[in-house]
């Protein structure tokens, strides 16, 4: 009986995976193998290879690579600094990194567009500087922006968990046998935190790599990404048999993505996952 | 044993969903029986004075409830749906023919209306192209696609073509509708087309066109035109008079033109779904509308070109000179009303526009 209610326990789980994980996926999958009129197809698969389709999904990878890159860049080294320094309030500026996300990631993204614009903040700014007009909104650059000011904290977060996670007294050893910084970073820091750099990397890269929000709003509607294009099979040209061909399409890209960084991460098990 | 809990627990996922829909139906029920004096009235947001409303309640004891939604796409999935069954719904003109196709609208007893003469004849007749007996629509407000421009960057006479949207001088401070249809229709003006057209070289060709602007576009906005153009974020958009109308009371600098090789012309119209429970409520309704008063405080809410004489006879000359509400005999004379294109159309229009998008 004990054990019946413990299995109880999951319950809302399983209602939760079937409801909302494997109904939808079996809908999308239902919708993308069949033509409008019911028969089966692999046309809505076969889109991708659509010049279009391609010049869309090309550019997300483009995007959400660069996303990433950054991410990585401006992560990696604050995480060791904030991990490095045994300042008295460092879980406070860690707490600094994530209020951000206390704020809805729409409104984040508007206020951007607001300080991007031909007459916005920044362009008033460097007119007067003397620098002259920049055109920054509405091009995929912007986009990489927002969408690194959006993801940023995915990346700190298991980077610095990894980190804090290493012992002082590793790399007091390590500098007692005569390692140089270098070493010490290349040798130890970045293999013991290669499980967070790996889910920090799949936490930036597979939202970048769907996302269609932020393209739309600091992109103008003139960066279209393979999201984009799938939004706009289902909302404006009603055609979600496409629409669903191509989000199949997508998931093999996120899940190929996913088990190509698993191969790297050998410890298995990321920090946050 | 694990088998055992894992049925029990799609079970309990099933008697759930069985309890919700019951649930579901029982609210049907519940409006199905206050039927006779309830009106369910499906309109775009803010596009009616809730005063109006209040009104109509207090005259008639029929109690109205309001349904809104942003676009006629929407809306057609909303209604759809069928999980309300609603009255008596507000669209945009190619989604009524759409709709009067498919068999989804009840025919209308104009006859019995005590102020349908308060409409105007031309504009009843506009509706011709999509009701071609005038029995199933009823024109509520109408109005033009055309350009919104600023003043202190673009002089008056350039922007009676259609070809300024194209002018390189003007790189990066044009916005373009972020919709297939309308921003086609300056394109396709362009190179001579119907705005209806359903001949795929010419809808190409129009595409090329709009590939060979995109360079010099600022953005493909929709709902954010006003607000950038008032902000002085671009020199030129493509809009709808509406739009217009609004933008120009946030920026007095702001001017709106129909440029000379004609556009389109939208008449937002009501209709009766084949859903409606009360046919006579829901005419009682639409007749309500069509008085003067209410009339008036629904155009004094939402300053669109209202087809009601009787509105127009009590307004001021400046307000009736207003080519951005009233458009001129002369520029409706250039433009059409959209029709509701066929499938493979439509499918063409959906590819071309993303192959415009990915450029």
């Amino acid at each position: 009986m004990r054990r019946l209610m413990r299995q109880l326990l999951a319950g809302p789980y399983i209602v939760w995976i079937i409801g909302f994980i494997l109904l939808p996926v079996a809908v999308i999958l239902y919708y993308a193998f069949t033509s409008d009129t019911g028969g089966f197809t692999l046309e809505n698969i076969a889109a991708i290879a659509d010049p279009v389709h391609v010049k869309s999904i090309v550019l997300s990878l483009k995007l959400g690579f660069s996303c990433t890159l950054v991410c990585l860049l401006l992560a990696y080294p604050l995480a060791m600094i904030l991990s490095s320094f045994k300042f008295r309030h460092q879980s406070f500026v860690v707490f600094l990194f994530i209020l951000p996300m206390w704020m809805n990631f729409m409104l984040r993204i508007l206020s951007w567009r607001l300080l991007l614009s031909n007459n916005g903040l920044i362009n008033t700014f460097l007119e007067r500087a003397g620098i002259g007009h920049v055109k920054m909104l509405n091009t995929p650059a912007s986009v990489v922006f927002g969408m690194v000011y959006d993801f940023l904290p995915f990346m700190i977060l298991p980077i610095y968990n990894s980190m804090a996670r290493i012992k002082d007294d590793i790399i007091e050893a390590a500098k007692d046998l005569g390692a140089s910084h270098l070493t010490i970073l290349v040798k130890i820091i970045v293999p013991l935190t290669l499980s967070g750099i790996i889910s920090g990397i799949i936490m930036v890269f597979v939202p970048t790599l769907t996302s269609f929000v932020i393209s739309d709003l600091l992109g103008g509607g003139k960066v279209l990404l393979i999201g984009n294009v799938i939004e706009q099979e289902f909302m404006q040209g009603t055609n979600w048999n496409l629409g669903s061909g191509l989000s199949v399409v997508l998931m093999i890209f996120v899940i190929a993505s996913m088990a190509l960084m698993n191969i790297f991460d050998k410890d298995g098990g990321a920090a946050v996952w | 044993m694990k088998r055992f809990s894992l049925l029990s627990a799609v079970l309990l996922l099933a008697c759930l969903s069985v309890c919700g829909c019951a649930g579901g139906t029982d609210g049907l029920k519940d409006s199905a029986a206050q039927g006779s004096d309830t009106l369910i009235v499906l309109n775009y947001g803010k596009y009616l004075d809730e005063t109006v409303i209040r009104m109509f309640e207090e005259e008639t004891g029929i109690d109205v409830k309001l349904e809104e939604y942003e676009s006629p796409e929407e809306m057609y999935t909303k209604f759809k749906a069928g999980s309300i069954a609603y009255d008596v719904v507000c669209t945009s003109e190619y989604m009524v023919e759409r709709l009067i196709s498919e068999g989804e609208a009840n025919e209308i007893d104009f006859s019995r209306f005590t102020y349908y003469k308060n409409l105007d004849p031309d504009i009843i007749d506009a509706t011709k192209t999509f009701d071609p007996e005038t029995k199933y629509a009823l024109p509520y407000f109408y109005g033009t696609l055309g350009i919104l421009y600023n003043t202190t960057m673009v002089s008056p006479e350039k922007v009676t073509t259609w070809n300024v949207l194209w002018d390189e001088t003007y790189r990066d401070s044009i916005i373009m509708q972020n919709s297939v249809r309308d921003t086609f229709v300056p394109a396709l003006r362009l190179s001579g087309s119907d705005i209806n057209t359903e001949n795929p070289d010419e809808l190409t060709a129009a595409a090329d066109l709009l590939i060979r602007q995109k360079p010099i576009v600022y953005a493909y906005y929709v709902d954010e035109t006003a607000d950038e153009m008032a902000a002085g974020n671009a020199a030129m958009a493509l809009v709808y008079s509406g739009e217009a109308a609004y933008a120009k009371e946030l920026n007095e600098d702001l001017d709106y033109s129909v440029p000379k090789e004609g556009s389109n012309l939208w008449i937002d119209s009501w209709f009766i779904p084949k859903s409606c429970k009360n046919q006579e409520n829901a005419e009682k309704f639409l007749d309500f509308l069509c008085r003067a008063d209410t009339a008036m405080l629904n155009f004094e809410y939402v300053w669109y070109g209202t087809p009601n004489l009787k509105v127009k006879e009590a307004l001021d000359e400046d307000t009736l000179a207003d080519a951005t509400i009233f458009p001129t005999p002369e520029i409706l004379a250039d433009c059409e009303v959209f029709r509701q294109s066929g499938p493979d159309t439509t499918a063409l229009y959906s590819y071309l526009w993303k192959k415009l998008k990915s450029e």
